[in-house]
């Protein structure tokens, strides 16, 4: 912000407050003064607001530094009518993190498909490790498994329908999600409604686990050097060679303005600005996150965030996940109970899709 | 939720008060007078009402609604009773939550309330170290809720928690307290419980000192032992303080809500109304009219309570 001061001699105030915190308010935040520009995700989140009144189209903004984006991110940031309305800023890919070092020692090998990957699990499994790390007492941790298993068997454009309401959750294709996930629990670190994923991810950074299905911030657990060094991810297996394995889980985090804004003029110019390749620059100068500009800076990269930036780039489609790509209402009050009641007992998938479909209806507007 | 105003402390239960002098003061008041008493009683009604009642009207009304929070007022849809029909239909966390709040009280009331009144006799005794057995016992009560659920998970915690290590279990053989849905709401009542008790313990305390000694005195002269001495005697003699716990012990049951939020938000076992409702109006979900719902009955069983308070406190206070 402080560059963008200095170029443009506007000043900007910086309004920041703890994430979750923010999260929690956001309503009553855009509902009452909200500042002209303000950070938020892309995504069906980003949109809910756009469609409720609270953000404001940007597609000028977007013909001006839109070149700057892959047509990915350009998707990501574009509601049902075709304008863009937010403005990525930056993003972390989900994948399967695993320790380099504990497949050398044992000799395995990077699993590409979900025969390959469980039959390292078997082998794991004989040689003492938990295959798959797993910790779900935060709620949301699973939301990616599901995504990856769920994008693997259907493809993107069924995760995106179902996420916005317009598949079933008690279709056969949704059991069928929940069948694979069922049959792949029994390689998941034990009891995992009572461990959050920093617990699970120390199992990994010991060398218990084998494998962990997390987003990028999963090196947090790791310290700085050598250890982190030893932390390397492998996109998600394919299990259906017709679909493949191209869709990435890769949440964005960006920027969106306010409708009505104070001063339209200078909250767009800040916007334009904000889609630079400098931005990005500085962002990821201070936060070891990936920049979401195609020529964002790379020299200060580490070895994960280079490999990130090449995953996702190779992506055809980047799903924002979960919590991310429905309503927040549905996610947050029936899928994080739904996918713990799931989690709990595996052999009760069609009760809690039937669960999930009723209460969608109640949720959903109808069509 | 405010704590209702407690009767004066009537010690001699045998005569109400004389209602003559009473009458006499109200004729002599002056104009002023009645302005001054009009404001003491009038503005802390308006503010009861004004931050009480008329959200808690509003959230009933809003129940029979759907609204996500945002866009006007003219938004709202009227849905009537829907928002209860799929809380008891279609919403699985809405039973185990009643039964498990209805456990909190039973919990409270029959093993937590008790054991605070015990230790509280007990200290009254003047045992030695008195003051240390106090403040450890009084030490939860200075933690919020918050701050217990956390200090619970690690004594908890399936991988690297204390009781699990205590009880030399290992591998698979470990219990996981707080992530198994049949055991957790149990453990987390005894997190509760070891505040509780101490609550209880130091306002009960409070009240045994205010005892006349010549009453336990009377009492052992009259050859009556320990146990029969406090039923008999100390007992009824506390009846102010005994609803002052009562009133106390239904509030913290209802109104729990920290301590599963801390753990797990609520879920998977750990279902209470109060979290219930924050998690379906307060956050980014903002499903306003159903949350409303839920805090209604929250409401309802609430004023069970206070009906059944008021009808106890009436009858004393009219002559008989």
């Amino acid at each position: 912000m402080d560059l963008y001061e200095e170029k443009s001699g506007i000043s900007v105030d910086i309004n920041a407050t703890d994430p979750n915190t923010y999260q929690e308010q956001i309503n009553s935040y855009l509902q009452g003064n909200p500042d002209d520009v303000f950070q938020w995700f892309a995504g069906y989140r980003g949109r809910f607001f756009f469609e409720n009144g609270l953000a404001e189209n940007i597609t000028d903004v977007w013909d001006e530094v839109g070149d700057g984006f892959s047509e990915a991110f350009k998707i990501a940031s574009t509601n049902d009518a075709g304008q863009q309305i937010f403005l990525p800023l930056y993003y972390y890919p989900w994948a399967v993190f695993y320790r380099p070092s504990v497949f050398e020692q044992n000799g395995y090998t990077i699993p590409e498909t979900l025969d390959e990957f469980t039959a390292l699990c078997e082998e794991m499994r004989a040689d003492g490790l938990t295959p798959i790390a797993f910790g779900a007492s935060d709620g949301w941790p699973q939301m990616g498994t599901f995504d990856y298993l769920n994008m693997r068997t259907h493809g993107y454009q069924f995760h995106v329908d179902l996420m916005a309401g317009n598949e079933r959750w008690d279709s056969d294709e949704v059991q069928a999600v929940f069948e694979t996930w069922a049959d792949l629990l029994p390689y998941h670190q034990e009891s995992p409604l009572g461990r959050t994923w920093q617990t699970a991810a120390q199992s990994l950074q010991r060398g218990e686990s084998g494998m962990y299905v997390l987003g990028l911030f999963l090196n947090q657990q790791f310290a700085e050097g050598e250890d982190r060094e030893d932390l390397d991810f492998f996109n998600f297996p394919e299990i259906d060679p017709a679909i493949g394995s191209d869709a990435v889980e890769a949440p964005i985090d960006g920027f969106m303005m306010r409708s009505d804004p104070g001063n339209e003029q200078n909250a767009k110019d800040l916007l334009k600005f904000l889609g630079t390749v400098e931005a990005a620059n500085t962002y990821v100068g201070i936060d070891a996150q990936i920049g979401a500009h195609l020529d964002t800076d790379t020299s200060t990269y580490d070895a994960l965030q280079l490999k990130s930036a090449d995953l996702v780039r190779n992506a055809a489609n980047i799903s924002q996940f979960m919590d991310r790509d429905t309503r927040p209402d549905f996610a947050a009050t029936v899928m994080i109970p739904e996918l713990k009641r799931f989690l709990a007992n595996p052999n009760a998938i069609a009760d809690v899709t039937n669960s999930i479909q009723a209460q969608a209806d109640s949720i959903f507007p109808k069509s | 939720m405010a704590t209702p105003s407690l009767p004066p402390a009537d010690t001699s239960p045998e005569g109400p008060r004389p209602q003559a002098p009473d009458n006499k003061k109200l004729q002599l008041m002056t104009g002023r007078d009645r302005l001054v008493l009009a404001f003491m009683v009038g503005i802390p009604a308006i503010f009861v009402l004004g931050f009480v009642w008329v959200p808690a009207l509003i959230s009933v009304v809003l129940s029979f609604t759907r609204w996500n929070g945002i866009g006007p007022v003219s938004d709202i849809q009227w849905i009537g009773f829907q928002n209860y029909t799929d809380l008891v239909t279609i919403y699985p966390q809405f039973l185990p939550a009643v039964s498990n709040n209805l456990l909190w009280l039973a919990v409270f009331f029959f093993i937590a309330t008790p054991l605070g009144i015990f230790m509280a006799t007990l200290l009254d005794r003047e045992v030695r170290g008195t003051a240390f057995f106090q403040s450890a016992l009084y030490l939860p009560v200075v933690l919020s809720l918050a701050l217990i659920g956390f200090i619970w998970q690690l004594i908890y915690s399936r991988d690297q928690g204390l009781l699990n290590a205590m009880l030399g279990l290992d591998g698979t053989a470990r219990i996981d307290f707080l992530g198994d849905a049949d055991i957790n709401i149990y453990f987390v009542l005894i997190a509760a419980s070891w505040r509780h008790v101490g609550y209880i313990m130091l306002l009960y305390l409070a009240g045994l000192k205010g005892i006349d000694p010549a009453l336990r005195e009377a009492a052992s002269m009259d050859g009556a032992g320990e146990v029969r001495t406090f039923f008999s005697v100390i007992f009824p003699a506390m009846k102010p303080i005994n609803v002052v716990v009562l009133v106390i012990t239904v509030i913290e049951s209802l109104r729990a809500f920290d301590i599963v939020w801390v753990i797990n938000k609520g879920t998977n076992g750990l279902e209470i109304l109060s979290a219930l409702v924050v998690s379906n109006v307060i956050g980014e979900a903002s499903r306003v009219g159903f949350g409303s719902a839920i805090a209604t009955i929250l409401l309802i069983i609430s004023l069970v309570f206070i009906v059944i308070y008021m009808i106890s406190i009436y009858r004393e206070d009219s002559p008989k």
